[in-house]
């Protein structure tokens, strides 16, 4: 941490970076994020193992925007992010100054091939509870699948903290907001969240960096990443999209090759 | 409203279709049911929700006088999904009504006064309804003039009627159009609303303006009529928030401790100031 | 007064539900604690300190619709659902400051205009709350006008004493026909001095006070800075017992379907998007800073109506820390009085 805070430091006396997104101390005990604009504030910077969400999702917010330059403490599943984000052309590269953290370990990334050789070194690793998520789920009948996301998207009022706390949900209009067709049921019933979901899942397909900032976010307790996880696990093994780690990859359901099966597009 | 429901509409019929300017376009409503019609009553400056089932409601103002009580008459502008899918309705067909909505112009309190409306664009029919209001009460005022403008001549609203309120002798019309928005039989004025009422110049002695337009046109239209002698309390406008209730529930439209359904539309801009500006 | 133990509390609602009433209970789901129906008591927990959704479905339900209609040619044939009277429900388990909430909300939907659809379902609601024994860090109803014990808007109250029963308050008639149609499960104890058994929620700031500093706060530096982790997710509003703003949106076919009403939140970036593309609330933080005012210094103005009550659901609920009692005392301590 204290690498973190002399770097952090630098950074802003130096005027390299004018803001830097970071985690501090939060209410009850949490971490929040932060954004530090000062040296002397450095020291404000928290990172344990309290620090999951991806703050990669604040890089375009257009008030962080407008501070200037900035860096941004980012875990390996952040960073994936940030080449995702890169390869699909929402951050220009060195655009943000990385400041890679895992562990004790802090490792300063200003271009894309950093950022990929580290992405590449750091491959999602799930925590053990999701991993036993992912199997148990694999192992259900389709017919309890869908019983199991039915009695889980039940409880989804849609509040969109799955979307907003996900950096690569970045359209600005979402397609639950247009309605010329209204593609998405707008109430939350049944059909409504499984619209939405599936959808969702569907979009991110092949894009997902597996961070599960969504499964953290959603306050109903929905683990909701794992639709997602399993649609990128899908366009891995059937497409051999991987997403995160080459900052100029095509994306598995916008590009078209000559042995693919579907003719539509010929 | 048809039940104690506040959401349940009243059926429209639409028995008269006109086309005003590109894309916009009047109709003329009757109550489907006489009871109701006869029960029903507005003031100039309330509003309503006019609907298409399955496509949804959208908020214009009630843009005929409060004293033709057989019909209800809206103007709109095809932008979204619900005037889109009015905008494809045909005369006969039936559609949904709620209101009428808000508060109201205070002619009442404008008695033995002179009267300016300046309107602009697609924001005249707000004040058509005013205006026929006024002229059906003639003698409770004392001039009565109308500045209105629009971007070009085919975007002018209510063309038939401003004929006939530029023949009138008990009144007095200034229509304009912007500079390049002209025709060569275009016989008024080119200008933006401002510069034409600038102009124009009239006496702000025991004179009420009424403004109605786009925020671009009212935000350099009250300072002309401050330096005409305007006070703020002499000014009103309408504030046009987005909206889905209509009744003061939904939040959508609120400013302040107002709710622009239910305390609005019509503001003095003396009480504008007093709000902040989210509108 | 009246003491309850908690086999019979349980034979209670049970015998509520068999005479044909919805009794809303705390279930656990997953992790977390929502209200649900429930027919029988088996799964209805006790031990949580506030459910994750707030109570104020019973009311004001994610969705329902609002008109239902059918073209018939040209002519349309609407039906309204308000004309059925509502199912007799109750609630269980609020907590004060949520039967505070539903009170407050009723009267929000009562006023002006009045809202058929939510006053038919607030005539059928019983309200049986639970005093809270328990309280976190989030937990700021003592500085909202509520308390772990408060009667308002419950129309009996429960609170835990010991050997595993509960002081009863009967403080409504309708609380009291519930009462007297079961006396048989009730007892009668001495009077007793419930504080003892509540949690202590120390008071975090001064909703006057708060209220008196926003009205001229508009503007203020506190605004700056104040949101820039909010990523404008609904979770603060969806959870918020006392949040009222909704959508309102077609479903079914252009043919036949229904007009329905559904949760909304001003934190959306869509919520005030003119069709023109105008937006009088442009950026996250002039949201936040709604929702902040809308609740302690617009809701108290217009009817002296304070639209928190500090059940804190909000700052649990959100992905970023937004934590509005820390706003809260933030604004009591640092805006200055004029």
């Amino acid at each position: 941490m204290q690498a973190l805070h002399q770097k952090v430091k630098e950074l802003l006396e130096s005027g390299k970076v004018q803001v830097v997104i970071g985690y501090g101390e939060g209410s009850g005990g949490k971490s929040r994020p932060v954004f530090i604009r000062s040296a002397a504030d450095a020291a404000k910077l928290v990172w344990d193992d309290r620090c999951h969400q991806n703050l990669a999702v604040y890089i375009n917010k257009p008030e962080i925007k407008k501070m200037g330059k900035a860096a941004i403490v980012a875990h390996p599943a952040a960073v994936r992010t940030i080449v995702q984000m890169i390869a699909e052309h929402q951050l220009s590269s060195g655009a943000i100054i990385v400041l890679a953290v895992e562990n004790d370990t802090l490792e300063e990334l200003t271009d894309n091939s950093s950022l990929e050789v580290y992405a590449q070194s750091h491959p999602v690793l799930f925590p053990p509870f999701v991993v036993k998520e992912i199997e148990d789920i694999a192992a259900l009948s389709a017919a309890e699948r869908f019983e199991f996301w039915q009695n889980e998207l039940e409880k989804c009022f849609k509040c969109y903290a799955c979307r907003a706390a996900c950096p690569l949900c970045y359209c600005e209009r979402c397609i639950v907001e247009c309605n010329q067709p209204q593609w998405v049921s707008v109430p939350s019933h049944a059909q409504g969240n499984f619209e939405w979901h599936m959808n969702r899942a569907m979009h991110l397909a092949g894009r997902c960096v597996s961070c599960g900032s969504c499964t953290i976010a959603c306050p109903a307790g929905i683990p909701i990443g794992l639709l997602t996880i399993e649609a990128s696990r899908i366009a891995r093994t059937e497409f051999g999209f991987e997403p995160g780690i080459s900052c100029d990859a095509s994306s598995a359901m916008s590009s078209f090759r000559n042995e693919d099966k579907e003719t539509f597009i010929q | 409203m048809p039940s104690n429901n506040i959401y349940n509409p009243y059926l429209m019929r639409i028995e008269k279709i006109t086309d005003e300017a590109p894309g916009v376009k009047t109709f003329r409503l009757k109550f489907t049911n006489d009871a109701e019609r006869e029960q029903f009553n507005f003031k100039a400056g309330q509003f309503g929700e006019y609907s298409v089932f399955g496509e949804g409601e959208s908020t214009f103002c009630i843009a005929s006088s409060p004293m033709r009580k057989e019909y209800v008459e809206c103007t709109f502008r095809q932008a979204g999904r619900v005037t889109s899918a009015l905008a494809r309705r045909e005369e006969g067909d039936v559609i949904g009504f709620r209101g009428p909505y808000g508060n109201i112009f205070p002619l009442e309190e404008w008695k033995g006064k002179n009267l300016l409306f300046i309107a602009g664009g697609i924001a005249l029919p707000p004040m058509r309804c005013v205006i026929w209001n006024a002229l059906d009460l003639r003698d409770w005022f004392k001039d009565i003039t109308v500045v209105y403008g629009a971007r070009s001549v085919a975007d002018l609203v209510y063309k038939y009627e401003l004929d006939e309120w530029g023949k009138r002798s008990d009144m007095r019309l200034t229509t304009t159009v912007d500079p390049g928005g002209e025709n060569p039989q275009w016989t008024g004025k080119v200008g933006f609303v401002p510069k034409v009422l600038e102009e124009l110049a009239p006496a702000s002695s025991n004179t009420i303006a009424i403004v109605c337009g786009p925020p671009v046109m009212i935000k350099f239209t009250f300072p002309v009529l401050e330096k005409l002698g305007f006070t703020p309390e002499t000014m009103y406008t309408t504030l046009e928030n987005r909206m889905k209730c209509g009744v003061g529930k939904c939040g959508r439209c609120n400013v302040g401790p107002v709710y622009v359904c239910k305390d609005g539309p019509v503001f003095s801009y003396g009480e504008l100031k007093k709000l902040p500006a989210e509108y | 007064m009246k003491s309850i133990t908690h086999d019979n509390l349980l034979k209670l609602l049970a015998g509520l539900a068999d005479e044909g009433k919805i009794v809303y209970a705390p279930v656990r789901k997953g992790q977390k604690v929502f209200f649900a129906p429930v027919q029988n008591m088996q799964p209805v927990v006790f031990d949580y300190i506030q459910t994750t959704e707030s109570p104020k479905l019973v009311l004001f339900p994610r969705y329902e619709p609002l008109i239902s209609f059918e073209y018939q040619g040209k002519e349309v044939k609407v039906d309204d659902p308000s004309a059925a009277a509502p199912a007799e429900r109750v609630l269980f388990g609020s907590r004060p400051c949520d039967a505070m909430a539903l009170k407050r909300l009723a009267e929000f939907f009562d006023r002006d205009i009045p809202d058929a659809l939510i006053a038919g379902r607030q005539k059928a609601l019983t309200v049986i709350s639970m005093s809270c024994i328990k309280a976190d860090a989030d937990c700021f109803c003592t500085s909202t006008g509520s308390s772990p014990g408060d009667i308002c808007g419950s129309d009996i109250l429960l609170t835990p004493v010991e050997n595993n029963g509960y002081a009863a308050e009967i403080l409504t008639g309708k609380g009291a026909s519930i009462a007297d149609r079961c006396s048989s499960l009730f007892s009668e104890i001495p009077e007793i001095r419930k504080e003892q058994y509540l949690a202590k929620v120390e008071k975090a700031f001064s909703h006057e006070e708060v209220r008196k500093k926003l009205s001229h706060a508009f503007d203020h530096d506190i605004w700056n800075g104040a949101s820039l982790r909010c990523i404008g997710c609904g979770a603060c509003a969806f959870v918020c017992p006392m949040c009222s703003c909704f959508d309102i949106q077609e479903e079914g076919t252009a043919k036949k379907g229904s007009r329905v009403r559904c949760w909304d939140s001003c934190g959306f970036s869509l919520f005030t998007l003119h069709t023109s593309g105008h937006n009088p609330r442009h950026n996250q933080s002039e949201r936040w800073r709604q929702r902040v005012m809308h609740k302690f210094s617009y809701q108290p103005e217009a009817a002296e109506l304070t639209g928190c009550v500090g059940c804190g659901r909000c700052s649990r609920a959100c992905p970023s820390d937004m934590n509005l009692k820390e706003q809260l005392q933030d604004i009591a301590a640092n805006v200055e009085t004029v």
